[in-house]
């Protein structure tokens, strides 16, 4: 497997921009571009992720283009999903030889629009999506079922809510009326609009550009089934299996970064991945206080790239999803040390 | 594909062959940093452009973006209400949502001083008389109806004079302008 | 830039959308419009509801429809206290899955109770359907408790 590191992250977000999402994403691409000092010429492809349907428009991601300035012509990917499935586009690239350095991003802005319309125009166009549940409901659904379960219990959602900021106390927790029972507001997710932006090298020239590269020593992604009737709402096969491909715990994770837009998601995937319930060192940020729908993801593996660079981290792990129910998920690990 | 089997209970009834399923989303659109300031100036029937930092092309209408370079563009300048066209193209059958006489003439305007072109109606003008690089300049809509809003210029009509040279008009004017600096 | 109220202007998408249905979900429509439901048998004798062309776990195609009660079972719910404007529902309900009897797969759909109070997982549930049925999921408008499993 050839060695690719992230060299540079930057990224942004807020309740609600002014900006159109290229006068955002232009300072965040600028940014990487200076701390790496390369130009577009000398980025061998790009790849970003964002949704047409959140923009309002068709084709939005080639508008976007213009804060990449692409001329001459430049090699160029786009994904209609969350950033992260962008670098893992990017990371199949390196492997094949073809790049040594690339530009990934990613960005979303849901404040003009119905966030929960266009996420329920995602599902199935049959049967589920005609009836327009919103994805507190969804989530509400598989919450149900993992208390009555006794996968987890109320406490631990009321704990996990103060841990990611949401609520300070249990006490606050508990006096929240119920949002889409038995989820409160505390336990959904706030959103806001935002964008990241990295550059990734090989080895040979991630070391050029970066004093300490954090290495990509594993990266998988998995999807479960669409249809909720075959989904079992207590596991999350498709996250336990991409975090055993991508070698979580082939050594000690420093920091966990979940893309956990739900206090149920969080208490779940910790489970499916085998990470303790309450982390030694807390994410950096949570998706959970601010949410941005194709760039959350994406922001984790940033977050875990930070943890490198900054000393907080040697091993970190980052996490993204995508889809209702945690259908599909994305695992990738990073390491600050040759190994 | 394999047949299907269904129980009796269906048996001679139309079978349903497709279902409509409608979507709507509705968004408060908000136009970005440089498009308000483009549009609030709209309003007073002042057309504005955007300067490169990079290398002072003038790109008209102002996305506060250089899409050549990626980079911010703060700078705005005045433009004049005339140009030239750099392209356009002559249509016959009408299009759904727009009440257009036909046959109507879409084109490329090159504002005076501007590197880029923008998409509008050219009117006043037979067809066979349209041609590249012919000077027009802006028909507004009256006084009381100007707002903040695209649809504030109704349409280009000739304005007379030379016309600008086929190896000059559109996008070439730029290479043509950049050619001469290199050869000056 | 000054802070004048920053302008705005409203923008819809609308998309029709007449979906085919193929022979299965057509299949499924069509039960719905005659107000029975249908499910299909997947390799293992297990009966899918509602049905898909394709085994979701193993890809097969699918071909024996089977006809499942309209009675069933709240496996899981929430409650919706505001309706969204496409929603087919007008007041605050449930959004359930709910196994039928036959099926060994649930369904989403509402339960339409008052309050969240009045139901749990394990609630017996009825279909109640549309006065007029097209072949649309919507054909069902909801479902009711029943009283008792003999009910």
């Amino acid at each position: 497997m050839r060695k690719v590191a992230i060299v540079a992250a930057a990224s942004r977000q807020e309740e609600k921009m002014l900006d159109t999402e290229v006068e955002m994403m232009i300072p965040l691409i600028s940014e990487v571009k200076a701390k790496t000092g390369l130009d577009q010429t000398e980025i061998g492809f790009t790849c970003s992720g964002s949704s047409d349907f959140l923009a309002g428009q068709a084709f939005s991601f080639v508008m976007t283009l213009d804060a990449v300035g692409p001329v001459p012509p430049i090699s160029e990917s786009h994904v209609e999903m969350d950033g992260a499935w962008a670098l893992y586009e990017t990371w199949v690239k390196f492997q094949m030889g073809i790049i040594d350095t690339a530009l990934v991003y990613s960005y979303g802005k849901p404040s003009p629009g119905s966030l929960q319309d266009v996420l329920s125009t995602q599902l199935d166009p049959y049967y589920v999506a005609p009836l327009w549940p919103d994805a507190h409901a969804v989530a509400g659904l598989q919450a149900r079922t993992l208390l009555e379960q006794g996968i987890i219990n109320v406490d631990q959602l009321a704990d996990c809510a103060v841990r990611a900021g949401t609520v300070e106390s249990r006490e606050e927790y508990f006096s929240q009326p119920m949002l889409s029972d038995p989820l409160r507001k505390a336990d959904c997710p706030t959103y806001a609009d935002g964008g990241v932006a990295m550059i990734l090298a090989a080895e040979g020239k991630a070391e050029e550009l970066c004093e300490k590269p954090a290495w990509i020593t594993g990266i998988d992604h998995r999807i479960d089934v669409h249809h909720f009737g075959v989904r079992d709402f207590t596991t999350v096969p498709s996250a336990r299996i991409a975090a055993e491909k991508a070698g979580v715990h082939d050594g000690p994770i420093d920091i966990a970064e979940l893309h956990a837009a739900y206090t149920t998601h969080d208490l779940l995937l910790r489970k499916e991945m085998g990470l303790p319930e309450t982390p030694n060192h807390s994410q950096r940020s949570y998706p959970i206080k601010a949410d941005t729908l194709m760039a959350s993801g994406l922001l984790r593996i940033a977050e875990a790239a930070r943890a490198i660079w900054e000393g907080d981290a040697n091993r970190a792990l980052a996490h993204a999803t995508a889809g209702p129910l945690l259908q599909q998920n994305l695992i990738c690990v990073l390491s600050g040390e040759d190994t | 594909m394999t047949d299907v089997n269904v129980p009796s209970s269906l048996d001679g009834v139309e079978p349903v062959q497709s279902v409509r399923t409608p979507i709507r989303m509705e968004y408060t659109f908000t136009p970005g940093v440089a498009a308000q300031t483009y549009l609030r100036e709209f309003g007073n029937k002042k057309i504005l452009g955007n300067v490169s930092p990079i290398d002072g092309a003038i790109l008209v209408p102002p996305r506060g973006a250089d899409p050549r370079h990626g980079a911010l563009c703060e700078e705005f300048v005045e433009m004049p209400h005339t140009g030239h066209i750099g392209s356009y193209c002559v249509t016959n059958v009408p299009i759904p949502g727009r009440d257009l006489d036909l046959p109507y003439i879409s084109a490329w305007i090159f504002l005076d001083g501007a590197d880029v072109g923008f998409l509008n109606l050219v009117a006043e003008c037979p067809p066979e008389e349209c041609r590249i690089g012919m000077r027009v300049e802006a028909v507004w809509k009256p006084d009381e109806e100007i707002g903040m809003t695209a649809e504030n210029i109704l349409y280009w009509k000739p304005s007379g004079g030379p016309d600008i040279p086929f190896a000059e008009a559109g996008v070439r004017g730029w290479h043509a302008r950049k050619q001469g600096e290199t050869n000056a | 830039m000054e802070s004048h109220e920053r302008l705005s202007a409203p923008l819809v998408l609308e998309y029709p959308f007449t979906r085919t249905t193929g022979p299965v979900i057509g299949a499924f429509l069509t039960g719905l419009r005659e107000r029975i439901v249908l499910g299909i048998k997947r390799k293992d004798g297990t009966v899918l509801v509602p049905p898909t062309e394709y085994d979701p776990a193993t890809s097969e195609a699918l071909t024996e429809m089977v006809e499942v009660e309209q009675t069933g079972e709240v496996i899981t719910w929430t409650w919706v206290q505001e309706p969204r404007d496409q929603s087919p529902w007008d007041r605050p309900h449930a959004l359930a899955m709910i196994k039928l009897d036959g099926a060994d797969t649930p369904l989403l759909h509402a339960v339409l109770v008052d309050s969240p109070e009045t139901l749990d997982t394990g609630t017996r549930v009825r279909i109640k359907w549309r006065e007029e049925t097209e072949g649309h999921i919507k054909d069902i408008e909801g479902f009711l408790p029943v009283e008792s499993k003999n009910d």
